[in-house]
């Protein structure tokens, strides 16, 4: 039986979308830090503003550093297309609203980052666009929550901070009955982990910020297209569908088909909102992405040796990771993320609030800061930074508790964070006495 | 765009725009399993610069109604019951791979249709591989895999798409798998079975462009000449970077080819 020899994942993260130049053979993807590109003359430049042909104008648009970054993520994730941009959160912002209008609705999952609870809870609103949240194990929930007027459903396959699974497959079936596309937040477990879009995702969202660029050094986001979804079905897109005039009566499902939605949102979304990615960043992340296959197995054996240590320690109330047995999502994260099931782990330590705070202040190696996915150990008290703006409602319905820690687990000897996380406790047991 | 071609419910992109009958007609024409989506980095240009451009789904391909066509006759004749829907009396036509086949077939049989011809990784005849042909018209995703393996040259198996953001082997993936399952099955069936093509090829007097990629592994450049050399007032352009999908591994170079054709002829 003759095998397809397309290139492997590993080959993928460190070649894809990148010839060497042909004036310099340069092997490492140039940083293009221009803002514009010359035309070859008149009509050259009225084909590439006409979308006639392929091509770079002006880098809010798109850079040719950030494009091979776009092409890479995009065959790692086995989507059609791409589209890189400042944040992760701005490439929530732009599918979300390259679908939406005023008018619409969205339902979401309530486990989310804080920064997307908050754009659909209270941003969003303001424009017209209305979000039902669904604790993430709900199904029937899901489809209870969908109205004539749904567009999207949205949702992190791993949750943060809570750590819930997302029942993907089941979800899916879901969007796919009332015909409305499933975008999936996949920061926490990165193409490496799991596909998401062999789960059932039509639209996959990474802050590359996290694991994918792994080093804490660049702010970064994407979306990446299946190609699958039929947005002129049942006439429900017509953002997608119906002649749009900023482009001479284009429309984008017809012209470009599997690519509609990132044409939409680079055409669009980058051309009057412009949160594009700097080519430095598009440089950074690409580094990060040619050793994400070694990082992420050194996250999940680092996070197993974490998980094992914390779940036997007696100054910790509890551990929720999804590869203990007592997680209530144990057996769907095997089946969902058989290469690990990420390396966040969130633990609460004995005595609260305050002796949470003690732990987190004492931490001379493992770092406090406001973000996730370094190689780095890095350690939060989300209930008093990351989720800070919720009320207690929100908290709640976020999963959160007063006393939790969340802990993402770097590339550290283990041995090294455990001596730093043993001086935590000694400060928080003074707390407690 | 939607119109009615026998009897059935057909798809056409036009870019957009409305047909004009007093501008001259391009048919657009895909390859196996393809849609007319693979055609956007040349149809664009020519639908803004004077031609009506009509890039079609094939029966039971991306919008239109099917089931598939069965064999390359059947479709020939389908290309000249979409002329007369569209209301023209001559068009000229664009085939790719597969497209080529049913353009050699339209030509044969309809030349007083047919103003301009232009054959994109084209040959006389397409044996499909014996395993390849089981897999497609078993519906085998395996098939797919394949194609997307040789469809593309070494510029598209490691990327560098013309669209910023898009992936070769991706976005050829997702575009098959927007047909109905089994379509590849029914076109591969219709290329294995096709035999006319070289008396085809040596009935054409049209002015004739053949594109022919240098890696191309499906229809390979010796194939292409040989198509190239059975019709009579051709001419050859082989695409140094190219594999078989000239159209978008190096869409530019095909457009500029496709461009300085039609200009010398129109």
């Amino acid at each position: 039986m003759a095998e397809p020899k397309t290139y492997k994942f590993n080959t993928k993260s460190l070649h894809t979308g990148h010839q060497p130049d042909k004036n310099f053979g340069s092997r490492a993807v140039p940083i293009y830090q221009s803002t514009s590109y010359l035309f070859q003359d008149s009509d050259h430049a009225a084909a590439l503003f006409n979308l006639e042909q392929g091509g770079h104008i002006y880098t809010r648009i798109s850079n040719p550093t950030i494009a091979v970054l776009e092409e890479r993520v995009a065959a790692l994730e086995g989507g059609s297309s791409a589209l890189a941009t400042a944040s992760g959160m701005s490439a929530m912002m732009l599918a979300i609203l390259s679908i939406c209008s005023a008018g619409d609705h969205i339902v979401a999952s309530s486990q989310l980052y804080g920064g997307s609870f908050n754009l659909l809870r209270l941003t969003l609103p303001r424009f017209g666009i209305e979000t039902t949240f669904v604790k993430p194990r709900d199904i029937e929930g899901f489809k209870k929550a969908i109205q004539p007027n749904t567009k999207l459903i949205f949702g992190e396959l791993i949750g943060n901070p809570g750590i819930e699974i997302l029942n993907l497959p089941e979800i899916s079936k879901i969007s796919q009955e009332a015909h409305i596309p499933l975008i999936i937040d996949g920061t926490f477990n990165t193409p490496y982990l799991c596909n998401l879009f062999d789960l059932g995702a039509d639209v996959i969202i990474h802050s590359l910020t996290k694991w994918m660029a792994g080093h804490g050094t660049s702010i970064g986001g994407i979306i990446v297209e299946k190609g699958q979804f039929d947005w002129k079905k049942d006439n429900k897109f017509p953002t997608m569908t119906e002649p749009y005039p900023g482009y001479h009566g284009l429309s984008f499902a017809e012209e470009f088909g599997p690519a509609a939605l990132t044409m939409r949102a680079r055409a669009e979304g980058m051309r009057d909102f412009g949160p594009c990615m700097s080519p430095v960043n598009a440089f950074n992340i690409l580094m990060g992405i040619e050793t994400l296959s070694l990082r992420m197995d050194k996250h999940i054996s680092n996070t197993k040796i974490m998980v094992d240590y914390l779940s036997k320690n007696e100054n910790v109330s509890w551990v929720n990771h999804p590869s203990l047995h007592n997680h209530p999502d144990h057996e769907l994260a095997k089946k969902l993320l058989p290469n690990g099931q990420g390396s966040m782990i969130a633990f609460g330590v004995k005595g609260g609030r305050k002796a949470g705070q003690a732990f987190i202040d004492s931490m001379k190696l493992t770092s406090h800061l406001a973000n996730v996915g370094d190689a780095k150990s890095l350690v939060i008290h989300p209930a008093s930074t990351t989720h800070s703006q919720m009320d207690k409602k929100s908290l709640e319905l976020a999963g959160l508790t007063e006393d939790m820690i969340r802990f993402s687990v770097g590339l550290e000897d283990m041995e090294d964070i455990i001596n730093d996380f043993e001086n935590g406790f000694r400060a928080a047991k003074k707390i407690n006495k | 765009m939607h119109i009615d071609v026998h009897n059935k419910k057909t798809f056409y992109s036009s870019s957009g725009r409305e047909i004009d009958l007093n501008q001259p007609t391009i048919i657009f024409v895909h390859g196996s399993g393809l849609t007319h989506v693979t055609w956007v980095l040349q149809t664009r240009y020519f639908a803004f610069h004077g031609y009506n451009t009509i890039a079609v789904d094939l029966p039971g391909h991306g919008y239109s109604d099917g089931p598939p066509l069965e064999t390359i006759e059947e479709m020939a004749d389908w290309v000249s019951g979409l002329i007369n829907v569209l209301g023209v009396k001559k068009a000229s036509y664009v085939g790719h791979s597969q497209g080529c086949l049913i353009g050699l077939e339209f030509a044969y049989r309809y030349p007083e249709k047919l103003q301009l011809l232009a054959l994109i990784n084209g040959s006389l005849s397409m044996k499909m591989n014996p395993e390849l042909l089981s897999l497609a018209q078993n519906k085998d995703q395996r098939a797919v895999d394949l194609m997307m393996d040789w469809v593309h040259g070494p510029l598209g198996q490691i990327g560098g798409h013309p669209v910023p953001g898009l992936n070769h082997i991706g976005m050829g993936n997702q575009l098959v798998k927007s047909n109905n399952n089994g379509t590849l099955g029914y076109d591969f069936g219709a290329c294995d079975k096709y035999i006319n093509g070289l008396k085809a090829a040596q009935s054409i007097k049209t002015p004739t462009i053949c594109i022919i990629g240098k890696h191309d592994r499906m229809t390979p450049k010796k194939v292409g000449l040989e198509l190239s050399k059975a019709i009579n007032n051709s001419e050859t352009n082989i695409i140094e970077d190219s594999g078989h999908m000239s159209i978008l591994e190096t869409a530019s170079e095909t457009l500029s080819l496709l461009k300085k054709f039609f200009k010398k002829y129109n």
